[in-house]
């Protein structure tokens, strides 16, 4: 009894201030967050502080950076460069976000039931994220949204479509792990419908590998939308960094700032991003806490 | 006194596969024909060793697993057949304790959730009754009111195993199922619990099924013994008749066992061993399934399984030579 009555109590401190706690301690993980603010703050501001329209020929082409005016310098159609990285970077980051949204809502979904089902929905459901898997992920989403425009929306759900297999893999094994714990069994017991069980108990204890995979993915997309519209698969009437890419690339060889500019631009942000999700796999990765 | 529960027949198999995914299928059978009652206000004890079917047989009780065949008997009625809204008022009535300690409670909760969870998805109790009996669930659980903000990793194994307790009591059940509640803690701690358990039988009481494998345990807790082997009851009778007088060869052996710390007991106590290894539970032996490894067994064991029958005065037995 003396345990009970004597112990002192601990701070009740929440998952999160924990993970938090773990987080910080990752140096890399937490620059790499000041840098995404600062990149996600310029893509929501940035066109108000320098509304140049990314769109109007401002300079002859060609004006290298920092001279004649323009910070970034002008592309081969005399474009101001800064406003077009300024305003690609919304469209760049909306579509990496909005393609991981629609592949975690597919993965988790799919994940999810048929790791808690098992038996043939789970055979059934496999087998379809089998057939996602082997198809050639850029030729697929190449003939998706050559098939039916090259809309944002359309290239975000062809993104989409191609990279949720990746997400059902792993919240199916975390279901697989988590459903048989005796935690789940007594949810049962205290009467939990089956909603509950998946989206209640297990599904929040499944989240940290998927958290962090969907960190990932956002970058992977920001990527995939770099490589489709440098193949001229990108909506026309906005900019994104691979469509600068893309449109400049018979330059490259004249005028390779046009190039290296947009491409430092997603490298930046794909490593930031990378390096936050190895932070945020640090932070909630309960093996490694007591490191 | 009456019969709380009454289980009658009970089977559970499992479909395994031998030799690959094109393997024949077969059935193990991992609780076969089990019968036994529990009166009310009492402790019924099943003990075996690993494997003999007694987890399995309480979580089919609890409906934590689906039956193939058979009864069970709650206040008369069978609960085998129920959904939906009758299997929640019976899960209302019945409640499980974990073996682990560490994994029963979910790790994102706080303990005043966890122990509140069973009337959230069982009750229509309005939240101010809810907290105010979670509290009072502490308090009878021997927790401090403050620990009720805290989660699941900053308690001990024993102080775990306390709310996993008071979970079972928020719905004020009649049968609570113990699934070897102690084997996972210190002895120090075991002895806590088991008088816990014991003083909150007499308090609310509570129906107990308590699942074991340690003979000391049962003898503390019990009112009734089943034994059982390879998904079988062998012997089932009261505590005290079970301990002085043991019929199935297995029961016997099994309480020779049992360390005792009585010098005169133990120069008496001659250890019965056990040879040789459990039948395959998938492809048994015809007759006993104790046969093999019996000491008294004789040919009729190895052609005819024997049935449990009652001495008439309330001791069953399996064998065909007690």
């Amino acid at each position: 009894m003396s345990d009970l009555m004597q112990e002192p109590i601990e701070q009740a401190q929440s998952p999160l201030a924990e993970a938090w706690g773990m987080f910080k301690r990752n140096h890399a993980a937490v620059a790499a967050l000041g840098v995404l603010a600062l990149i996600v703050l310029g893509a929501i501001f940035g066109p108000y502080i320098y509304p140049t329209d990314p769109f109007e020929m401002v300079w002859a082409p060609f004006s290298p950076p920092g001279q004649e005016g323009y910070l970034l310098g002008t592309d081969y159609l005399g474009r101001d460069l800064l406003a077009m990285i300024i305003n690609g970077a919304r469209v760049s980051l909306m579509i990496g976000l909005a393609a991981a949204v629609v592949s975690i809502f597919i993965g988790v979904t799919v994940g999810a039931l048929a790791g808690f089902y098992r038996g043939w929905v789970e055979e059934v459901l496999m087998r379809i994220t089998e057939f996602f898997q082997v198809l050639p992920t850029l030729l697929f989403s190449m003939v998706l949204v050559a098939l039916f425009g090259a809309s944002l929306p359309m290239i975000t759900f062809a993104i989409g479509v191609v990279s949720w297999t990746a997400v059902a893999r792993i919240t199916r094994s975390e279901f697989l792990r988590i459903r048989e714990l005796e935690y789940v069994k007594a949810s049962r017991a205290s009467g939990a419908s089956n909603r509950k069980l998946m989206f209640g108990v297990i599904l929040p204890n499944a989240l940290p590998p998927i958290i962090v995979q969907s960190a990932l993915m956002v970058g992977s997309a920001i990527l995939f939308e770099a490589g489709l519209s440098f193949l001229g698969l990108t909506d026309p009437n906005v900019v994104s960094w691979g469509q600068i890419i893309g449109s400049n690339r018979q330059y490259i060889l004249d005028a390779g700032y046009t190039v290296t500019i947009p491409g430092i631009a997603i490298f930046v942000t794909v490593l930031a991003i990378s390096l936050v999700g190895d932070g945020l796999n640090d932070a909630l990765n309960p093996k490694l806490r007591q490191r | 006194m009456t019969d709380l529960l009454n289980v009658e027949n009970l089977t559970v198999r499992f479909e395994v596969k031998r030799g690959g995914a094109f393997g024949k299928k077969a059935h193990l059978y991992a609780v076969d024909d089990v019968s036994f009652t529990v009166k009310a206000g009492e402790t019924l004890a099943i003990v075996g060793e690993s494997g003999s079917g007694k987890t399995t047989a309480a979580l089919a009780v609890a409906r934590l697993q689906a039956a193939y065949a058979g009864r069970i008997e709650l206040d008369g009625e069978d609960i085998l057949p129920m959904e939906g809204e009758a299997l929640r008022q019976v899960r209302q009535k019945v409640q499980f304790i974990f073996q682990d300690p560490y994994s029963s409670l979910n790790p994102r909760k706080r303990a005043e959730a966890i122990v509140q969870e069973p009337l959230d998805s069982l009750s229509d109790k309005p939240a101010a009754e809810k907290a105010e009996i979670v509290k009072g669930l502490f308090e009878a659980v021997g927790l401090r009111p403050e620990q009720m903000r805290l989660f699941p990793h900053q308690f001990s194994g024993g102080q775990r195993q306390r709310i996993g307790i008071a979970r079972a009591l928020a719905t004020q059940p009649e049968l609570i199922i113990c699934d070897e509640p102690v084997s996972a803690l210190d002895v120090a701690v075991q002895a806590q619990i088991l008088n816990l358990l014991r003083k909150l039988q007499k308090d609310f009481g509570l129906t107990y099924l308590f699942i074991s494998h340690d003979l000391g345990v049962v003898q503390h807790m019990s009112d009734s013994i089943a034994v059982m082997y390879m998904g079988k009851v062998v012997e089932h009778a009261r505590r005290m008749d079970l301990f002085s007088n043991p019929r199935h060869p297995y029961t016997q052996a099994l309480l020779s066992a049992v360390p005792t710390v009585d010098r005169a007991k133990r120069a008496a106590q001659k250890r019965i061993l056990i040879p040789g290894d459990p039948p395959d539970p998938v492809n048994l032996p015809k007759g006993c399934r104790f046969a093999n490894r019996c000491p008294v067994a004789q040919d009729k064991c190895r052609q005819d399984e024997p049935a449990l029958l009652d001495d008439g005065k309330g001791h069953r037995v399996a064998c065909h030579f007690s």
